[in-house]
């Protein structure tokens, strides 16, 4: 494959030796550059391992490890002596009068409740005042899994790598005789870890915690059951579609939802939507359904990650 | 001096966290301890935030039995609200350079980077 | 209180020295989610419970279980010549025939 594309690489359009590109068919820059033409200080990076081929003497490696070593140890020494010099112009740790506690955190703190209804002043700021800022962490997650999906999916009609017959192999045996004493704590104590996450997911708004927490909370529970109980106990409930389904949904609703709150005036201005008592649990608006999406996007996120780095699938 | 250190405990400690993280990242050549590295430097940076926003004898922002709020009583909302964003990032890019890293396990069988970049430049030249 | 800080940041710096410093890669694991336990008890005395329970699920819980089972995959999971569950998988076939 690479030849062919080597041979004819002249005549190739852009686009096509894009493509090569993403598939890693061919290197796109002809030849090898010079070390001349690199800006002197990286020229030895890009050419020191050439030479150990080339059966050049040891010497010049050895000359750059150590030029190396010194140079990092420089320039963390002077990272770390500019940020202490900065570290010694502010103020005391503790101190109420620094610029960072400004007008910002006063206005969270003194209008948080009146104009959202949650208790939990952070869950307000991240949710209410903030919540683009949510909605494109709950992305950076969702594209995280979908990387991670594209790099470690398996196919499953042809499995004939000898160390994936190897992992098949040790699942089955592990499924078939589980280890007794994870059996017997993951009984006891998943039906807790899901009611713990549960717990915090719905009472984001009124204590601390909120969706990322309760969602690390119920991923880890979902893990420790897929170890007891195997896999194929979980994917009677939790098979791919679920898994597309609790992380591509609840983003769309996020959206929705936060669109249109922004959409009639972000601070609930003629909203029909009502913040409710504070401290209640139906209360702070679209604070506790953006809480439960959020929850279950980092959830599936979690699982998705052990699931696809174990065993390859979901 | 000692004023200086007894002012500053914390973002002291995060500026050294800071700095083991860095040079583990730049010294070491085995991957898997440069994202541990990389995560130690993470977590210094939250430290110094959340530092930052610290007031010495005031509460966590929770307004627990009361519904009149006042701005004397709690600390800094912001930098918890900024580290919150910053710890879930920081678990997907360790769980995307881990899949990287699995990768490229499986096609050198090691993983030490300057191996590996060995490795494939005497692919590239075949 | 002053001084359980005090322990608690000098805990801190040396456990990511010796995450650095340690041969094996099991062990930097281990204490690099000691690391984030202490890390969560930190955000507590800061008055953050939010980011200590976060910290607490995400640094020393799930983060860890994906790098032992990067650490499984790439081999490094050894204790002497055998990965540890194809030893338990050898002895359940042993059980299996007795």
């Amino acid at each position: 494959m690479s030849n062919s594309n080597n041979t004819n690489r002249k005549s190739q359009k852009p686009w096509e030796k894009f493509i090569c590109w993403v598939n890693g068919d061919t290197v796109l820059e002809d030849g090898p550059r010079k070390p001349e033409e690199i800006p002197d200080g990286r020229k030895v990076t890009v050419h020191s391992e050439e030479n150990t081929i080339e059966g050049t003497p040891l010497s010049h490696i050895r000359k750059f490890r150590k030029f190396y070593i010194a140079a990092s140890i420089v320039i963390c020494c002077a990272f770390i002596g500019l940020m202490l010099f900065t570290t010694s112009q502010m103020p005391p740790f503790g101190a109420v009068d620094v610029p960072t506690n400004n007008e910002v955190a006063e206005k969270y703190i003194i209008d948080g409740v009146k104009d959202t209804g949650a208790v939990n002043i952070v869950a307000s700021m991240i949710l209410d005042y903030r919540a683009f800022d949510t909605l494109g962490e709950s992305t950076v997650l969702f594209t995280a899994v979908m990387s991670v999906i594209i790099l470690l999916r398996k196919d499953k009609d042809h499995v004939n790598d000898e160390e994936d017959l190897r992992i098949l192999e040790e699942h089955r045996i592990l499924e078939e005789r589980p280890n007794v004493v994870l059996k017997t704590v993951g009984f006891l104590l998943v039906p807790f870890i899901f009611l713990f996450g549960i717990y915090v997911v719905l009472n984001g708004h009124i204590s601390p915690g909120g969706g990322f927490s309760g969602g690390a909370i119920l991923g880890a529970g979902l893990i420790l059951y897929a170890n007891a109980f195997g896999f194929s106990k979980l994917r009677k409930f939790f098979n791919f579609k679920v898994f597309t389904a609790f992380t591509s949904g609840p983003l769309l609703v996020y959206a929705g939802l936060k669109t249109y709150s922004f959409y009639t005036g972000a601070n609930h201005i003629e909203s029909i939507i009502p913040t409710g008592t504070p401290g209640a649990i139906l209360s702070g608006s679209l604070i506790l359904p953006l809480n439960i999406c959020v929850g279950m996007i980092v959830a599936c996120t979690m699982f998705g990650f052990y699931s696809l780095f174990s065993k390859g699938e979901i | 001096m000692a004023d200086f250190i007894m002012n500053h405990y914390y973002e002291i400690a995060a500026i050294i966290l800071f700095g083991i993280g860095f040079m583990t990242l730049l010294l070491h050549s085995n991957l898997i301890k440069k994202v541990v590295g990389l995560n130690i430097m993470d977590t210094a940076i939250y430290l110094f935030l959340a530092s930052r926003g610290f007031i010495e004898g005031r509460e966590a922002p929770l307004l627990i039995g009361t519904s009149v709020s006042e701005s004397g009583v709690y600390i800094n909302p912001i930098p918890a609200g900024l580290v919150l964003t910053g710890i879930v990032v920081s678990v997907s890019v360790t769980a995307f350079s881990l899949a990287l890293i699995q990768r490229l396990y499986k096609k050198y069988h090691t993983l030490n980077l300057d191996e590996i970049l060995l490795l494939a430049k005497k692919e590239a030249k075949k | 209180m002053i001084i359980l800080e005090w322990v608690l940041l000098i805990f801190l710096i040396v456990c990511a020295i010796a995450a650095t410093v340690s041969k094996r890669l099991i062990t930097t694991v281990l204490i690099f989610m000691s690391y984030s336990v202490v890390m969560s008890i930190i955000w507590v005395l800061l008055e953050s419970p939010d980011l200590a329970g976060t910290e607490a699920a995400v640094g020393a819980g799930v983060t860890s279980i994906l790098f032992f089972v990067t650490l499984k995959k790439v081999g490094a999971l050894r204790w002497g010549d055998n990965n540890i569950l194809e030893e338990h998988a050898i002895n359940v076939k042993r059980r299996d025939n007795e």
